[in-house]
């Protein structure tokens, strides 16, 4: 069952092995959000998409359990494009999105 | 000058349950195991009570127990309906969004060696009932669902739920503390789980009913109190009051319930007018009268409660800063919506409408406040 409570902290998912290959372009441009909690990661994300050419991939890297909601819904809400995450050694994940507009 | 839109937390305690918790305190404190005029007394208004919930939930009598919470009653339900079925296996079925209580029994479960299934919700929460009877299997023991979502207010599909489940033999428990005193349950469940302080009765006071001819095993040691499925001295003047209350709120919701939830659709309209960058959530038809939930992008929900409280106003968050814990809502996690600045108002009985037009009017700016200090320019 996936249900993780919410009166402790669970330990964060264990680091998946790095998928071989990008699911996607590299990003033109990473967002380290990683220690922020959300909504920060968010507003990162939304304060700095503009200085990719619109097409392009912007990277956020973040390890908020919530960031890992948050990014995609945001994508759907704001109608950019979420590509692909990747999960990272240290922790956390990348989560590449590409500026529609 | 302040406002209570926190009743999915816990409604304020019912004039009517007032008096008859006062009243029964000072008449209905005798053991009601024993035999004298004074315990007899006490057993009589216990049984008028479990009478009076099982009028308003359309059950009989002898099928209706008090617990000292609706998470008691949960666990018991749970634990005990998964115990009776044994034989037939050790699976559980429940959905991603029930309340922690359904979800901490089903890990109990899991620990002991059984087996757990959580559907899945659509993005509005709400259940899919041909991926539900798709999780029952034949060692599946019980299989549970609330009849509507604590935290967004999406009502469950479980008259078809129900079906799925007779035709496969499988118990359902329905968790109705969100709508129980508001609405009626859909019938064929096995057993269900209430809470009284949700429908304006005291704290310390839960319901379970056991439908006749359904299997259940107590999972906690003997005891000969509460019909041999509730241990401890039986809390009669809360069950009192907790019948009086529910009369009272199943009788006015007929008239405050769609008062109610005009008001409701009146936050659901012009909060994304009013404020950019909020998206509601919650299934927009199928959904509790009395509540209703959004998210604001850009916006902690801490500091967005913080802030409403500051300007009088009593609401909850399912974001994660809100909590004791780091991590969002299952709920919102479940639905993939917006985890962060979210707010969940709950009208209790009585909310007068200039109430929420003040809430309507100092929202947009107390959004944009806490966007400025937090640095958003992002249009």
């Amino acid at each position: 069952m996936r249900f993780r409570g919410r009166t402790r902290r669970e330990p964060e998912p264990a680091a998946a092995p790095v998928p071989p290959q990008p699911g996607g372009p590299p990003p033109v441009l990473v967002i380290d959000a990683l220690g922020r909690k959300c909504p920060i990661p968010i507003i990162m994300l939304a304060e700095r998409i503009r200085e990719v050419p619109v097409g392009q991939i912007v990277a956020v890297l973040a390890d908020d359990p919530a960031a890992h909601t948050d990014v995609p819904a945001w994508c759907r809400m704001k109608s950019q494009e979420f590509v692909w995450e990747e999960t990272l050694a240290r922790g956390g994940w990348g989560f590449h999105i590409r500026r529609m507009y | 000058m302040s406002a209570y839109f926190d009743a999915a937390s816990t409604e304020p305690l019912h004039p009517a349950a007032r008096a008859e918790l006062l009243a029964a305190l000072d008449g209905a404190w005798a053991d009601p195991a024993r035999l004298y005029g004074a315990a007899r007394a006490a057993r009589m208004q216990l049984d008028r009570a479990r009478a009076r919930v099982a009028g308003v939930l359309g059950v009989r009598p002898d099928e209706v127990a008090f617990t000292s919470s609706g998470t008691q009653a949960v666990h018991l339900a749970v634990l005990g309906g998964a115990a009776a079925r044994r034989r037939a296996g050790r699976h559980l079925v429940v959905s991603a969004v029930e309340h922690s209580s359904v979800l901490h029994a089903a890990e109990l479960h899991e620990r002991d060696g059984g087996e757990v299934t959580a559907v899945g919700v659509d993005v509005h929460g709400r259940v899919d009932p041909a991926a539900f009877a798709a999780a029952l299997r034949p060692d599946t023991a019980l299989a549970c669902l609330q009849s509507a979502n604590h935290e967004v207010g999406t009502v469950q599909p479980v008259a078809e739920v129900a079906e799925a489940c007779r035709a496969a033999g499988v118990p359902l428990l329905v968790d109705a503390a969100q709508s129980a005193g508001r609405a009626d349950v859909p019938a064929g469940w096995s057993f269900l789980a209430a809470s009284a302080h949700k429908w304006g009765g005291p704290p310390g006071v839960g319901v379970l009913v056991v439908r006749k001819g359904v299997r259940w095993r107590s999972p906690l040691p003997k005891d000969e109190r509460g019909g041999r499925r509730v241990p401890g001295f039986e809390n009669v003047p809360g069950a009192v009051a907790a019948a009086a209350a529910l009369e009272a709120h199943r009788a006015e919701a007929a008239d405050d319930g769609p008062r109610l939830a005009a008001l409701v659709d009146r936050i659901r309209t012009e909060v994304p007018r009013l404020v950019p960058d909020v998206q509601v959530v919650g299934d927009p038809v199928r959904r509790l009268p009395h509540l209703v939930t959004f998210s604001c992008l850009y916006v902690a929900g801490e500091a967005l409660l913080a802030e409403l409280d500051r300007l009088g106003f009593a609401v909850s968050s399912g974001s994660s800063c809100t909590a004791d814990t780091l991590r969002p809502s299952h709920v919102l996690e479940a639905m993939g919506v917006i985890t962060h600045g979210n707010v969940r108002v709950s009208l209790p009985r009585g909310t007068g409408a200039a109430d929420v037009e003040r809430f309507l009017e100092v929202l947009p700016d107390a959004v944009a406040r806490l966007r400025r200090s937090a640095g958003v320019t992002a249009p």
